[in-house]
């Protein structure tokens, strides 16, 4: 909360195919209020995340009460947001919303396991607000840098989260990097055709339905 | 001149004092690794320094500095780096040392810095109010802050000029991603040399009082990395969101109610960019300069993300 602000936890730049894959979690110490962090494959920590991408569907998709998912696109896969009782604004901002538009979310990782034992990554968002496509473009190169920066770090001795990496995924680091450059190289080149003005268009979403 | 020739002639006069460096040809090198090759610039000069240093078969350390660098004192943020500074000396202080000559604060447009100097090093004295350019002295760190050294080789010369002392102002960049509590409209105590936030219509210091209206925000900027508080006064505020008092009076009145502002705020400043500018007090930046960093530049963030 803001109130605890000095140990405020930073948010993590991460694009979605990486947010996705980043299932397990954990916390840094035994009391119970102990923040609960997700690992991210490219050897980093992450109890918030801050994208921006395009809203491309929302549905109420609760039973009692309202309970909205948003499908937020970027240039790698869709994040999944779930907003319900407990954040009124992101839920009544997602209910607002006319798809497609930009958004800027600030939230946290939240993971749940499906009946056949995959576990599935989500967003509890604390914000949602509508950007525009130069926040978008920004977002972009911060998060492809921040990537890049990890995937060069991984193999660092003493980062103790690249070797949790190691040992809970079998997944490779640069993989995350070719998805980086590449979504980095797609905005250099829409910028060329539209003459900077990068990003008009919603992207084609880049996962299939889970 | 280019920045490139700039390197060149500045990479020729570091070797200067050893052997004979041309800097057309220095400068054709670092054109061939920047234009060519794509390496960015501080890559490039290292590489071609190395090169003439091997070639002429000599350590990098024996490499003159070619004149240190001029530099502000609120932008020194390495250990041990020789500089040279244009300041006013705007304090002196009591040694607490018989090894030391003067200590106190040197000044410059950017902010105030703590100097030494040392008896052994037999410079002349400085003057507190006077104007001075010092060359080569040395930076120095003791748990994130930082000082400088004069040492034998300082050059002290008196300039007839009065130098504006800053202060220490600090530039953050990043995602706005919350507003805290105590942000929007608020009241201020109207007690005289209390300006405290009321809660629930009380002053923590003079209790129930008739409280003025104010804008802040009170925001975190926060770039991936770190976090930064950063407050927004009335005029800050308003230049930030385009909302006036009167008009965030207004709102509140209507909806019968303060927190729409602050949530109001939010929907125009949350999840975008800013690059702000104001002193350090606390754990905040007061915000007094605020500019939004526009249009990212994505062929250069390529070249850096691939450069990493």
């Amino acid at each position: 909360m803001s109130q605890s602000a000095p140990t405020r936890e930073v948010a993590r730049r991460v694009f979605a195919s990486e947010f996705n894959d980043a299932g397990y979690t954990f916390t840094e110490s035994d009391d119970e209020r102990a923040p609960v962090y997700a690992l991210l494959p490219t050897g980093e920590s992450s109890n918030r995340v801050f994208f921006v991408g395009t809203l491309t569907e929302k549905e109420d998709v609760g039973e009692d009460s309202e309970y909205w998912r948003g499908r937020i696109v970027d240039p790698t896969g869709t994040f999944f947001v779930y907003a319900g009782q407990y954040q009124p604004e992101a839920a009544s901002k997602l209910r607002d919303l006319e798809p497609p538009a930009y958004v800027a979310v600030v939230g946290k990782p939240r993971t749940y396991e499906t009946d056949d034992g995959t576990v599935r990554v989500s967003v509890r968002p604390e914000s949602i607000t509508e950007v525009d496509a130069a926040t978008r473009d920004r977002w972009v190169a911060e998060t492809a840098r921040r990537t890049v920066e990890r995937v060069a770090a991984f193999d660092d001795e003493g980062n103790e989260y690249a070797r949790m990496a190691r040992e809970e995924y079998d997944l490779d680091p640069e993989t995350y990097k070719a998805a980086a450059l590449s979504a980095l190289e797609d905005l250099d080149e829409s910028g060329d055709e539209l003459a900077g003005d990068a990003g008009d268009e919603p992207d084609p979403a880049g996962t299939p339905e889970p | 001149m280019s920045e490139l020739r700039q390197e060149a002639e500045a990479i020729a006069e570091q070797f200067s004092d050893h052997t004979d460096v041309d800097p057309d040809d220095v400068e054709e090198r670092l054109t061939t690794l920047v234009d060519e090759y794509r390496v960015p610039l501080d890559e490039a000069s290292r590489s071609v320094t190395n090169s003439y240093l091997e070639d002429a078969g000599m350590e990098r350390d024996e490499l003159g500095r070619g004149g240190s660098e001029e530099v502000l004192v609120n932008d020194i943020d390495e250990d041990e780096q020789w500089v040279d500074l244009r300041v006013e000396l705007v304090d002196l202080w009591e040694p607490r040392s018989d090894s030391i000559s003067q200590v106190g604060l040197l000044g410059d447009e950017s902010g105030t810095i703590k100097f030494v100097a040392f008896e052994t090093s037999d410079l002349p004295e400085l003057t507190e109010g006077q104007a001075y350019e010092l060359s080569n002295v040395v930076t120095d760190e003791y748990e994130g802050s930082y000082s400088v050294k004069l040492n034998r080789t300082t050059g002290i010369t008196e300039i007839d000029e009065a130098i504006e002392v800053g202060d220490n102002a600090d530039t953050v960049e990043g995602a706005l991603v919350d507003i805290q509590s105590g942000s929007g409209l608020i009241k201020r105590c109207p007690e005289e040399d209390c300006t405290r936030v009321l809660q629930n219509g009380r002053c923590s210091e003079h209790g129930q009082v008739e409280g003025e209206f104010d804008l802040r925000i009170k925001g975190v900027l926060d770039d991936g990395e770190t976090v930064t508080e950063v407050i927004f006064d009335r005029e800050a505020t308003e230049d930030l969101t385009g909302m006036t008092l009167e008009e965030a009076k207004d709102m509140a009145m209507d909806a019968l109610d303060t927190t729409v502002v602050a949530e109001e705020m939010g929907e125009d400043v949350l999840g975008r960019y800013y690059r702000v500018t104001g002193p350090t007090f606390g754990r905040y930046v007061l915000v007094d300069e605020m500019e939004d960093p526009g249009t990212v530049d994505v062929e250069s963030a390529l070249i850096e993300a691939r450069s990493i």
